[in-house]
């Protein structure tokens, strides 16, 4: 079989999940359904950011909508008063978020265990507080309105599925770069010291200057989805960061499950679409959404996907490693 | 090669090393005994670096190492073979192995001396496939051996190799200690309970009593000293 042929057939998979993706708004006709898949699309950047910290480096971040707001509001405020185009605006809400990240990440990392989990959660009631507050610069509870539509090379984004076609756009960016950061050398100093963290330093693996920067990472994801959201929406206020968003990620990356993928974003489908699957009960709805979590936990604690490592390896970019046999390999079955 | 120079160590208001001075020289074993409490361990840490000592100075190969984090100090060429192994359970061994070589980016180099841990421990070999959580206490402390071997280290620190094995891999491991030692010509600074096997294959040691040296001494003449005898050796 020619290599060609080969590689398609391997990433066969990724091609019809790609082109199901593609085809998704004209399969769902409805703007609503749009909606809601476009709010997926968000919330995986969201639970795929936060499993850097959870996930792969073993750090407990339970307030992690704080960088998500911080995207959202830097970038409203970097098109509405700087007058930024979106293409712009967008990275520099990213940045700003991950300088934040960066300076949480530099005082906190120094604790451990649930030291570190409460300073998230106060970083987070913090800037809850902040937007809250500072009238002149947040416009406090009433928020900020009529953020402008992003534009991208002169055609502006205004329907339904342009911004799906964004939001999708951004998932698979992030997916790859996570991918590609992920199944290299960074990658695999994240998991050693999840493993334990005396031996990965015993490696000579730098364990605090790691931690940074997956915070700074994460914040990074964060902030661009935040920004996505505002400019999307139209309307932020603080309430859409405080913390019980940070708790709806967690149980998202928890019913998921963490330290792959695939996990995060099977979570973020999941929860995001049990509100909207059983609206018709109205108020009891959350009672649904609570009992799935509860069930979980008691079923498949790791989550449902999670304790496995799924490859996203595209054979295009990531050649299969070539069979290597050491001379022990004689006595042994091949693979 | 390796100098520590009137160390005083705390953990909180409470002293754990009281003016530790020892050397090790380039291609010795070196020993550092004592009972248990004695501050062996915090020895072994003040050195890499995961505690930073409150006074004294620590040199390798003429560079001061004292107060610098750990990456730095293994990159140095100094490798822990911590206590415990500390494998990481749910990697294979060969994963274990290149986790070794983190800090080196030589591919060839790496899988050359992937081939060469294999010969030294043929237990690494043949169960390089195996999650190291499968694996024997004893066969567990060879791959804890190879891993910090394939850091290319010109100085091994091993922390209490014999603890919690039975008494023919202590051999065993003791055996290898020696042959990695001759073989490949680094240098091994070894903490141990065991002094009877430490000794037998250690050029010089040294004597640890609540965080003071008590005793310095060539190995053969540590082995004959009464003292030695009555209180660590258990010669009636």
């Amino acid at each position: 079989m020619p290599r060609a042929l080969r590689s398609i057939l391997a990433n066969l998979p990724y091609i019809g999940l790609l082109a199901l993706a593609l085809a998704l708004p004209s399969l769902l006709g409805n703007a609503y359904y749009i909606q809601v898949a476009i709010f997926i699309g968000i919330y995986i950047i969201l639970v795929l950011s936060l499993n850097l910290l959870n996930g792969y480096i073993g750090l407990l971040s339970i307030g992690h909508a704080a960088f998500y707001g911080i995207g959202a509001y830097a970038s409203a405020k970097l098109m509405m008063e700087a007058g930024l185009p979106f293409i712009l605006a967008m990275p520099a809400a990213g940045l700003i978020s991950a300088a934040f990240g960066y300076l949480i990440a530099k005082p906190t990392l120094k604790l451990s265990g649930i030291y570190l989990t409460l300073a998230t959660l106060g970083f987070n009631m913090i800037l809850f507080l902040v937007l809250q507050s500072w009238m002149s610069f947040t416009n406090g509870p009433l928020g900020i309105m009529g953020i402008p539509q992003p534009s991208l090379f002169g055609r502006e984004i205004s329907s339904r599925p342009q911004y799906y076609y964004l939001i999708l756009a951004l998932v698979l960016l992030t997916l790859f770069s996570m991918q590609r950061l992920l199944n290299c050398r960074f990658g695999r100093a994240l998991l050693a010291i999840r493993e334990d963290q005396l031996a990965a330093e015993a490696m000579g693996i730098h364990a605090a200057r790691y931690k940074i920067q997956a915070f700074v990472l994460a914040a990074f994801y964060a902030g661009i989805a935040g920004s996505f959201y505002a400019h999307f929406v139209k309307f932020i206020s603080p309430d859409s960061f405080y913390i019980y968003e940070s708790f709806i990620l967690l149980a998202m990356l928890a019913l998921g499950g963490q330290g792959n993928l695939v996990g995060p974003m099977v979570g973020a489908a999941v929860l995001v679409l049990i509100p909207e699957l059983f609206r018709f009960l109205q108020e009891y709805r959350m009672i649904v959404y609570g009992s799935v979590l509860i069930v979980m936990m008691l079923v498949r604690r790791q989550g449902l996907l999670g304790g496995k490592n799924y490859s996203l390896r595209l054979t295009w970019f990531d050649p299969p490693a070539e069979k290597k046999y050491y001379r022990g390999d004689k006595f042994l079955p091949e693979e | 090669m390796l100098e520590l120079t009137d160390i005083d160590a705390y953990y909180g208001p409470i002293q754990a090393l009281k003016n530790v001075s020892l050397t090790v020289n380039r291609g010795e074993i070196v020993s550092l005994l004592g009972g248990n409490a004695c501050g062996k361990s915090t020895t072994m840490k003040t050195i890499l670096g995961l505690v930073k000592p409150r006074r004294g100075r620590i040199t390798f190969e003429g560079q001061r190492i004292d107060r610098r984090p750990p990456s730095v100090v293994v990159k140095a060429g100094i490798s822990p073979v911590l206590e415990a192994r500390r494998l990481f359970p749910y990697l294979t061994v060969l994963e274990n192995l290149r986790m070794g070589a983190y800090t080196r980016r030589d591919k060839k180099g790496i899988e050359q001396d992937i081939e060469r841990m294999y010969e030294l421990f043929p237990v690494v070999r043949e169960r390089y496939r195996q999650p190291a959580s499968t694996l024997s206490g004893g066969e567990q402390q060879m791959v804890a051996m190879a891993r910090a071997l394939m850091a290319r280290p010109k100085l091994l620190i091993m922390d209490e190799p014999s603890m919690g094995l039975s008494p023919l891999y202590v051999e065993k491991v003791f055996e290898i200690i020696e042959t990695v030692n001759r073989k490949e010509g680094v240098a091994i600074l070894l903490v141990e309970q065991n002094a009877n096997m430490a000794l037998s294959i250690a050029t010089r040691g040294y004597v640890l009593q609540t965080g003071e040296i008590v005793l310095k001494d060539t190995a053969e003449n540590l082995l004959s000293n009464p003292l030695m005898q009555k209180a660590y050796l258990g010669v009636a």
